[in-house]
This record gives C-alpha cells, structure tokens and sequence, in this order.
C-alpha cells in the first residue's frame, strides 16, 4: 500500500468515526511513514535495496 | 519555594549519626507539600503513612538496625508505579477504580531499603506527553514561574524534588519523561540501561522504550537511589568516584542535536561544554549518521505499541481521555504492521550506530532538551523561523535513546536570565550506568564550582 492510498483510506476512517482533528496528525504520521520507507536499512526481495523505495508513494533518492 | 532541604547524602548521613530523626524529615517534606499545593505535584499524598513509618524508622536506628543510606529518606513516586492498595490514577479518568494489588518491584525494594514513599506525583496523562499538562488532575506548574510547564511526563516528580517536597523521585522515560523534566527543574534525572530496572506494576507507555530511574538533586543522590531500585547491593566502601576530568573524551554530536537550539540553550551548553574543556576534558565533535530518522523510527513504535495497550478503553470509554492524548492514540492504531517492523530493523541501525560513536568517547554530550520550560497552553514553539509542535520539539534530544538502550542523565547546566534551569545530556555505553555516573559527578562538579 502507497503511504498516499493509506493516508487516504486513514482520513476517511478519523472522519467516519468524527475524529475530526485526526486528519492533520495522520499528515504528520504519513511524513515520517515516506522517511522511514526510503531509509537505507530497508530491504527488497530482488535483492536491490534502492528499489524498496519505489513503495513508499515518492521518488527513490538521487544516487548522485 | 525555596527551602529545599539538605541532599539525600547529607540527610541519610545525619539519620545514621541521629542528629535528625526521621519524623522530621518527614514532617519537613509534609508541610513543603502543603505550600506547595498550587505547584499540583501530588496528586495522592501518603502523609499519615509515612508518619507511621518515619515512627518506625526512628526506632530502628536507635535500636542499632541503621539499614542503609535510603532509611528514612522521603522518595516520591510517578503515578504510574503500583504501590498496594492504592490507586494507580496514570493521571487519567480512565483508572477510576483501580486499586493496587501488590507493590511495584521497584517499591519493593526501596521499602526493602528502607525509603518512606511520600505519595504519588502527577504527571502528563499515561505518560503520553512532555508537559504534563494534560492530566485529570490540571497542569503541573513549574516551580520558578508557575505560567510555564514543568516538563513532562514525570513533571509532578521533578516539582517534588526542586521544591524538597521529596528527596527524589522515581519516574518514567519512553522518550525523555526523566530527563526532559528534571532538566526543565534544575535536576538531575537519570534513565538508565534498558532492562536495568525493572517495569513490572508500571503502567506501560511503549513496552520496548519504557525504562524507570530517578530524578534527584545531585549526581550522588540519583546513583543511590539508582542502585536500589536496579536491586544492587549498596557498597557503602564504594561510592562514586568521579573521572578525572583530563582522563575524558566527550563526543559532541553537532548535525541535528545542535540544528535548531533556543539561544539561551545554545549559550548555556556551550558555555557548559567551554568550562569542561577547561578543566581538562577533551571535546570531539561526532557524528550520527542516521540522525534525521530518529523521530520517525521512535514515532511508529511509540504510535503502535501505545495503541495496542489502549485499544479496549479507547473503544469503550474515550471520552474519558484528554482530547489530545485520544488523539495521539487513535493514531497510533493506523499504522500499518509493515511499517512498525521497518522501524524496529531502524531502531537496531541506530544503536549500532550509537554503539560505534561510543568506542571513541567516554560518553556523549549534548543539550536534554532544545528549548528552556515552555508556557503552559502553548501548542507550538517557533525555533530559528521554525514552527512545531511543542511535543516534538522537546523530544528531539532524548527519543534515540530510547531506542538504543543507552543510559542517559541530565545534569544542569546554567540557567536563563529568567532563572530558568537548562541541562546538560551525557550518553554512556549500554550496561555502563556506573560508569557514565561518574563522568557526570566530574561534569557536575566543573559545572557547579564558580567560573
């Protein structure tokens, strides 16, 4: 799941549930969630560890 | 208030030799609490236990059975830690009801040494904050300008100690809820080696950042009560030694723990860290490579394992919560399992990489926290042109050691022009508490002897 798609479906459900003031937290949650996503220690199973960015819904770090 | 009593070194020492009987150090702990009302330390005072007790104190030392440096020493406890047959409030609605069943294993043992528990400290609501301001019971205040937070989540326990309403405190830190309070009080406050002392009969905040230690008046009195409650064994013919000054080396970890510092902060630890070099201490700059990561590998643990222990009464009785802690709470219950386990692989990164800095130094050192006591109600704090919030803003500094394990202590280390207090954090190896201990007692007495 993108960090975009989830933030979506997240919103949706605080608002469904009148947590009204959740959305703009989940913001800040889906911030860290897109750092820790293209972290360096994350693995891939093609064995590229550059490519485990490529889920985190933004563009994998420039190698120059 | 200003009164403070002799230390806890001093004060055990006169009830070993009877110049001071216990009942009046209790009493004098008991009528600072009662000045001290309007400060909300407390919010369950144990005054005609520890009377009883303080009876009982008196005549075991007369009779010869002097039990240690803790007998008769007053130690107040954050209202998270069990103490049998009374209310374990979390400062939460939430815990109406509750009754104790049995002691905290680290009140077992401070009564096993002889300490009188005083009562029990407000705090931010299950610990869940740093400003101990949401909280059933109202805001803690701070002790030198009651409009400011007194740091959080153990704030009612660094009140406690500042004002000499206790001797020391115990609290708990998950992401800096020792030492963000006792630096904002002027205090020495210490989290330990995780697993070093034990938190069972605490309510858990995060059980994987969760760690229990003291919050004291000095170096000396926080290592005492330190090693009562890791359950060693108190060698009186062993106290602290410190380190020479001119056989340290301290790492300065400059990028990031350094970015954004309110001036006054700034000023003070480099002042701080000038006046340790001048003694003698070598001062290295250090690097931490995965420092910008820090809060988001904390955030998704702390978000996670929180949510899970609240998930009943969150359901069942959230209008019991504080809207904000709610808030925080509920967040913590949508983030996705593959994202709490990135960050567990990033918390081992970050202690590896904590662990390789520490083979050069001694110990690390660097602000507690970025900015001075904030006004009560503030939501959000503006550092070099930066808004955020205020909770993030105090966790920056003392989060990743949470997340490594390191032993940690903040030791103060000047003041404002106000008169608000500023510390000083020292970082040790994992399992090296003692040893990080007596780099602080070398800082603490170069910080503390006139410029």
């Amino acid at each position: 799941m993108t960090v975009e798609f989830w933030l979506e479906a997240a919103i949706a459900d605080a608002r469904a549930r009148g947590l009204d003031d959740l959305p703009r937290l989940l913001e800040t949650l889906a911030g860290a969630t897109m750092a820790l996503r293209q972290a360096d220690w994350n693995r891939d199973a093609t064995g590229d560890a550059r490519a485990s960015a490529v889920g985190s819904g933004v563009p994998p770090p420039d190698p120059a | 208030m200003s009164d403070a009593p002799d230390s806890l070194v001093t004060t055990a020492a006169r009830l070993e030799r009877r110049d001071v009987t216990a009942a009046a150090v209790v009493d004098g702990c008991l009528d600072r609490i009662e000045r001290g009302r309007a400060l909300n330390a407390f919010i369950d005072v144990f005054a005609r236990e520890a009377r009883a007790q303080a009876e009982r104190v008196d005549r075991e030392i007369e009779q010869g059975r002097y039990r240690g440096p803790l007998h008769g020493i007053p130690i107040s406890l954050k209202d998270l830690i069990d103490v049998r047959g009374r209310a374990t409030t979390a400062a939460s609605r939430v815990r109406a009801g509750h009754v104790a069943k049995a002691d905290a294993r680290v009140v077992a043992r401070l009564r096993r040494a002889g300490a009188i528990v005083i009562g029990k400290c407000n705090l931010h609501e299950f610990a869940f904050g740093t400003t101990s301001e949401d909280s059933a019971y109202g805001p803690v205040r701070h002790p030198h300008d009651p409009t400011r937070s007194a740091g959080g989540s153990s704030g009612g326990s660094a009140v406690s100690v500042a004002t000499g309403m206790a001797f020391a405190s115990i609290g708990t830190d998950t992401g800096g809820s020792i030492r963000i309070p006792a630096a904002v009080c002027g205090l020495v406050g210490l989290k330990p080696t995780d697993g070093e002392v034990p938190c069972d009969g605490i309510v858990p905040l995060s059980a994987t950042l969760d760690h229990a230690g003291p919050i004291a008046r000095s170096v000396d009195d926080a290592w005492l009560v330190h090693q009562v409650i890791a359950g060693r064994r108190l060698a009186r013919d062993k106290p602290l030694h410190a380190r020479t000054p001119s056989s340290l080396t301290l790492g300065v970890p400059r990028a990031y723990f350094f970015d954004r510092l309110a001036r006054e902060v700034r000023d003070s630890v480099a002042e701080a860290l000038d006046r340790l070099r001048a003694s003698g201490v070598r001062i290295v700059d250090a690097e931490l490579p995965h420092a910008p990561l820090i809060a988001p590998v904390y955030l998704h643990i702390v978000l996670s394992e929180a949510a899970e222990y609240h998930r009943r009464t969150l359901d069942a009785r959230p209008g019991d919560y504080t809207p904000s802690v709610r808030l925080r709470l509920e967040m913590g219950r949508y983030v996705l399992a593959e994202d709490y386990v990135r960050a567990l692989r990033g918390r081992d990164v970050l202690r590896e990489d904590v662990k390789r800095m520490l083979l050069q130094f001694d110990a690390l050192a660097l602000p507690t926290l970025p900015l001075l006591a904030p006004p009560l109600g503030a939501a959000t704090i503006s550092l070099d042109g930066v808004d955020e919030p205020v909770r993030t803003v105090m966790l920056r500094l003392t989060q990743l050691f949470n997340l490594t394990g390191n032993p940690a202590v903040t030791i103060p280390c000047g003041s404002s022009s106000a008169g608000l207090p500023c510390g000083l954090q020292l970082v040790g190896r994992r399992g090296a508490t003692p040893e990080l201990l007596a780099v602080a007692l070398a800082c603490e007495r170069q910080l503390a002897s006139p410029p």
